[in-house]
């Protein structure tokens, strides 16, 4: 199918592109990458008057240390998640999960702006955001503002983001040398939206875990921390005790909802399968 | 640049002006916003040799380089690529630059009805151009958003595969 008739307005500044939305209100859509929301138009899921490109704002590009974070443009595309050396250095649970999202050709284009922005609940990196305890920051009429990651995701495609704004960069708190991570997802077909993934972020002293973060996506109706899996292990050492109470854990942290090709149970025996190999990893990384 | 223009919403179904620079050519034409990148190519600039299949970025027959890297031209929209440079499989056919993947595709019998191909050959290109000699999964993992229903894959890695080899050997694959 095609899309509806819209207009096009290409903003060259992040003020034009917020005026643009303003005046035309909830029949407006911001477009970036666009590999969700072009799809979606022609399938007419959405149907807006007019698309606001976002793609040429200078503003929301690039990637640069700033205080104890690593500040990445809306606009940095996935492939750039993979070539940046400053996210290898800062934030390399974004690499490890980069090669997961989607194809090739779609991280040429896609940008981790939009799809935190969308939070697709089976998407990679609004869940990593969780796991790297991320601020985002947000653009709008009222002016400018951060919100931690752990209060932006609300509901199934729903976010702490207001009509007519916009995020104009995503803030990673610097990778550590104490910290390490883990990353992986479980999917029927390479690119495919996984049946359930995972990762983590762990600030160890030797063996001991002093703090982790772990997140999951492919869950439910948003990406989710599984703080009572986090609980069980923060304090401790990493044995085989204790991954196993972390997977027992999962049972409190996730409830997976009714679907006909995974039914919830296969799906939270595949998230204790995954919890289980990704502290292992954790473990040998030391 | 102005800001914007509340008129500009009265003219949804009006074309407007795009200009790209299209297998190394300068191009103008006139476009409505809602027409993607692959029917802009195909109707306006009758460049057929990039296929629209699935239109929603799942079968990757539509892929096209824009300035340099593979995408979906059926996943944006021409008046988002004014002012890029486009290379299709038709430009990259006859400046020769894939001329080894397209002989050793033919000789291996990587393609059936070639429906798929353009696509395939576009992003074989890009992975040759990233990785010098892409191990077997690399090759498969690159082709993961490429579907064939014709052949199962195993020919066209085959032949990417030997490309590789021959280019880093400085010969030819056949």
């Amino acid at each position: 199918m095609k899309a509806r008739a819209f207009s096009y307005f290409r903003a060259a500044t992040i003020e034009q592109a917020l005026d643009a939305h303003a005046l035309v209100g909830d029949d407006a859509r911001f477009i970036a990458g666009g590999q969700s929301l072009v799809p979606a138009l022609s399938l007419r899921l959405q149907a807006p008057r007019l698309l606001i490109d976002i793609t040429h704002i200078g503003e929301l590009r690039g990637v640069r240390r700033e205080g104890g974070f690593l500040r990445i443009g809306a606009l940095t595309r996935h492939c750039e998640m993979l070539s940046e050396p400053l996210i290898a250095e800062f934030a390399p649970l974004l690499q490890a999960a980069a090669p997961f999202v989607a194809h090739p050709a779609i991280r040429n284009r896609g940008t981790f702006g939009g799809s935190v922005a969308l939070a697709d609940p089976a998407s990679e990196f609004p869940a990593m955001t969780l796991a790297l305890d991320a601020e985002i920051e947000i653009a709008g009429p009222s002016g400018s503002r951060r919100i931690k990651a752990d209060d932006f995701f609300i509901d199934l495609f729903e976010t702490a983001l207001q009509p007519g704004e916009l995020i104009t960069a995503i803030y990673v708190p610097l990778f550590k040398a104490d910290q390490r991570f883990a990353f992986d997802e479980m999917a029927r077909r390479r690119g495919d939206y996984a049946l359930v993934g995972c990762g983590m972020l762990a600030t160890c002293a030797g063996d001991r875990i002093n703090d982790i973060r772990i997140s999951f996506f492919s869950v439910g109706n948003t990406p989710t921390r599984v703080k009572g899996a986090e609980a069980t292990l923060i304090g401790s050492s990493l044995n085989s005790e204790r991954i196993a109470a972390a997977q027992a854990a999962l049972e409190g942290d996730l409830a997976p909802p009714e679907n006909d090709e995974v039914p919830p149970a296969m799906r939270l025996h595949l998230a204790r399968v995954l919890l289980g190999r990704l502290l292992g990893r954790l473990g040998e990384s030391a | 640049m102005s800001g914007f223009d509340e008129n500009l919403l009265d003219e949804a179904d009006e074309t407007v002006r795009v200009r790209f620079v299209v297998n190394g050519r300068k191009v103008a034409c006139e476009v409505a916003p809602r027409e993607t990148l692959v029917d802009c190519l195909r109707n306006e600039l009758e460049l057929t040799g990039t296929h629209a299949g699935c239109e929603m970025g799942a079968c990757g027959a539509c892929l096209v380089q824009l300035d340099g890297r593979a995408v979906h031209s059926c996943l944006m929209y021409a008046v988002q690529a004014d002012g890029a440079r486009i290379d299709t499989i038709d430009g990259l056919s006859e400046s020769g630059v894939i001329a080894d993947l397209q002989a050793e595709f033919h000789r291996r019998n990587a393609l059936q009805c070639g429906f798929c191909t353009p696509g395939m050959l576009v992003n074989a290109n890009e992975l040759l151009s990233q990785v010098a000699e892409p191990s077997r999964e690399e090759i498969r993992d690159a082709l993961s958003g490429n579907y064939c229903r014709c052949t199962g894959y195993e020919a066209i890695v085959d032949a990417i595969d030997a490309v590789a080899k021959a280019r880093n050997e400085g010969g030819s694959a056949t």
